[in-house]
């Protein structure tokens, strides 16, 4: 089973293949250069591996919550390899993703990942840890203001992702038994490559054109009023 | 520019409002072509909202590109390369196209070409049997452009003149605004001209009147504001504005391609771009192009606007030139037409 694995949400790009047990993962920190990097990070994954494109059985990517533009890079990349190469695609969830990383960096059965959703909120959602030190998802994935955050009856000992970097204090506040935060993490490829081929094999795959973002905040413009015309 | 070998070339667009897909083949010709257009989506909002756009270009494009494929009896592996506009347009917008575009040319294993929107414009009315030799005239007027370019072949373009602030459908949407009517402008101020009369009101010709063939249309507006102040606001008054707005540009053009013509000597004329589609424009440029002795040219009404088909052409010509792009996602919000390389 071979999946290739993309994620371009945030600041940071990633690529990865994941093979069985194996990863192999190209990361780098590079704002808005996602276009240029990305493509040439999936050929370098796959000339380590000694892959040939052909091979992929599955493209998954960082379906999001993250930076609009950068979910549609990762969802368009997606649908181009699987409809060229007529293959499934598996959406990840890039909060998902930073939890399992925490999970298996740190120690705790809960942990709360949040990216700054900027306009002062964040993407956030809680985590239990699963079999295999999997996440399970406690409740909903919202975009929420850090204040609004809530513990949901679980011990979170963890906080990983960016809105812990913006509103640490507030979320301290709100969930008080953290006692580890991870703050400088992103969501990698290797992690939703890894989450990817459990739901390969699970059976859980779409198709090349439902690469589609979640982008969790769906108010993005006003109507204007409509005037009264008598 | 047919061979006789096929070489078939899926084009994208993605730069603004249309979701375009089209297969273009250097022997057969257009294969198919299939648009979603976004007008209703941003109908409420009163113009284009940028993230709303690249959010539905991401949902329609997989779905329209199966529609072609199957529309042209093809299957994946019967592509030979992947154009997709690269821009000029709206950053978001052109990045849907280009990531989709892009990956798909490297998973097929084919060349991509980044191509720019305005050569596809430009180039639109050689989709057509009857098709213009080159060198050529072009006049390009669209929401976002009003240019006339020498164009000597493909990719050799000398822009003549060009607006230096609102394009000529810019005006048009923008005083769709002033007299209450939805967008997008152009058709709506169009068929409300229809029932008007031009010259009961009197607006200038900007820039007619010295030498140069740049154009200015933001002045218009001030004078369309400026007369809907002074007179009761009714269904005449509004149909007369409109009709005379619209002549006003008409005529602009119209002076503007004629000395153009004349200081060049070409002696055919190209129209294309969303405005070319306009009715009275159309007539206009016939009967000058009957006056100066050339032929003039404009795409089909559907090709006027934005669409996948002007895309898959021009990336088709470049490709069989041997010139592709290296692996990257190329997004050009800002783009100088007369800065691409010639075939």
């Amino acid at each position: 089973m071979k999946i290739l694995a993309i994620e371009t949400a945030t600041e940071a790009c990633s690529a990865a293949l994941v093979q069985d047990g194996d990863v192999i993962e190209r990361y780098v920190v590079a704002p808005r250069e996602h276009n240029r990097l990305i493509l040439p990070m999936i050929e370098e994954v796959l000339a380590e591996a000694g892959v040939v494109r052909t091979q992929i059985d599955a493209v998954a990517f960082g379906r999001g919550p993250g930076s609009f533009t950068g979910l549609r890079i990762a969802a368009g990349v997606t649908q181009g390899i699987a409809y060229g190469l007529d293959c499934p695609v598996l959406p990840v969830s890039t909060l998902a993703a930073l939890a399992f990383q925490s999970f298996e960096e740190a120690a705790g059965e809960g942990v709360y990942a949040c990216l700054d959703a900027r306009m002062g909120e964040i993407y956030g959602a809680l985590f239990r840890r699963g079999q295999a030190g999997v996440p399970d998802l406690i409740g909903d994935e919202a975009v929420l203001a850090p204040e609004r955050v809530e513990a949901a009856g679980i011990m979170v000992r963890l906080g990983v992702g960016s809105g812990w970097v913006t509103y640490r204090g507030v979320l301290s506040e709100r969930l008080k038994t953290v006692v580890e935060v991870l703050e400088d993490h992103f969501p990698r490829a290797a992690y939703i490559g890894r989450l990817g081929a459990r739901d390969f094999a699970a059976g859980r795959c779409v198709s090349a054109g439902e690469a589609i973002p979640v982008y969790l905040r769906d108010q993005v413009a006003r109507k204007p009023r409509t005037q009264a015309r008598e | 520019m047919q061979s006789n070998t096929s070489f078939r070339v899926l084009g994208i667009e993605t730069s603004c409002d249309e979701t375009g897909l089209a297969v273009f083949d250097s022997r057969y010709g257009l294969l198919a072509h299939a648009l979603h257009s976004q007008v209703q989506l941003h109908a409420d909002y009163g113009g284009v909202v940028p993230e709303l756009a690249s959010r539905d270009h991401i949902r329609k494009l997989l779905p329209l590109l199966r529609e072609v494929l199957s529309a042209a009896g093809l299957g994946r592996s019967d592509l030979d390369g992947v154009a997709y506009t690269a821009g000029p347009g709206l950053v978001g917008a052109l990045l849907a196209g280009a990531a989709a575009g892009r990956a798909l040319a490297w998973a097929l294993d084919v060349p991509a070409l980044a191509v720019h929107h305005m050569e596809g414009h430009l180039l639109a009315p050689l989709l057509e049997a009857d098709r213009p030799e080159f060198p050529f005239l072009c006049l390009l007027v669209s929401g976002g452009h009003t240019q006339l370019i020498d164009v000597a072949g493909i990719g050799r373009y000398g822009i003549l003149g060009e607006s230096l602030d609102d394009a000529a459908g810019e005006a048009f949407d923008k005083v769709a605004k002033m007299l209450g009517l939805g967008y997008p402008g152009g058709p709506a101020v169009a068929a409300l001209a229809e029932r008007g009369m031009p010259g009961r009101f009197r607006f200038p010709r900007p820039m007619t009147d010295r030498p140069g063939l740049d154009f200015s249309f933001s002045g218009l507006k001030t004078h369309v504001l400026q007369v809907l102040a002074a007179h009761p606001d009714n269904a005449d008054v509004r149909a007369d504005v409109a009709a005379e707005f619209q002549a006003a540009v008409v005529e602009t053009l119209l002076v503007k391609c004629r000395r153009a013509l004349r200081e060049t000597g070409l002696q055919r004329l190209v129209v294309s771009g969303g405005v070319s589609a306009n009715r009275a424009m159309r007539s206009a440029l016939r009967v000058l192009s009957e006056e100066e002795g050339v032929r003039v040219y404009f795409p089909r009404l559907e090709f006027c606007t934005d669409n996948g088909a002007m895309i898959a052409y021009a990336g088709c010509q470049r490709l069989l030139a041997g010139q592709a792009e290296p692996l990257r996602i190329a997004a050009y919000p800002r783009w100088p037409l007369d800065t691409l390389a010639p075939l």
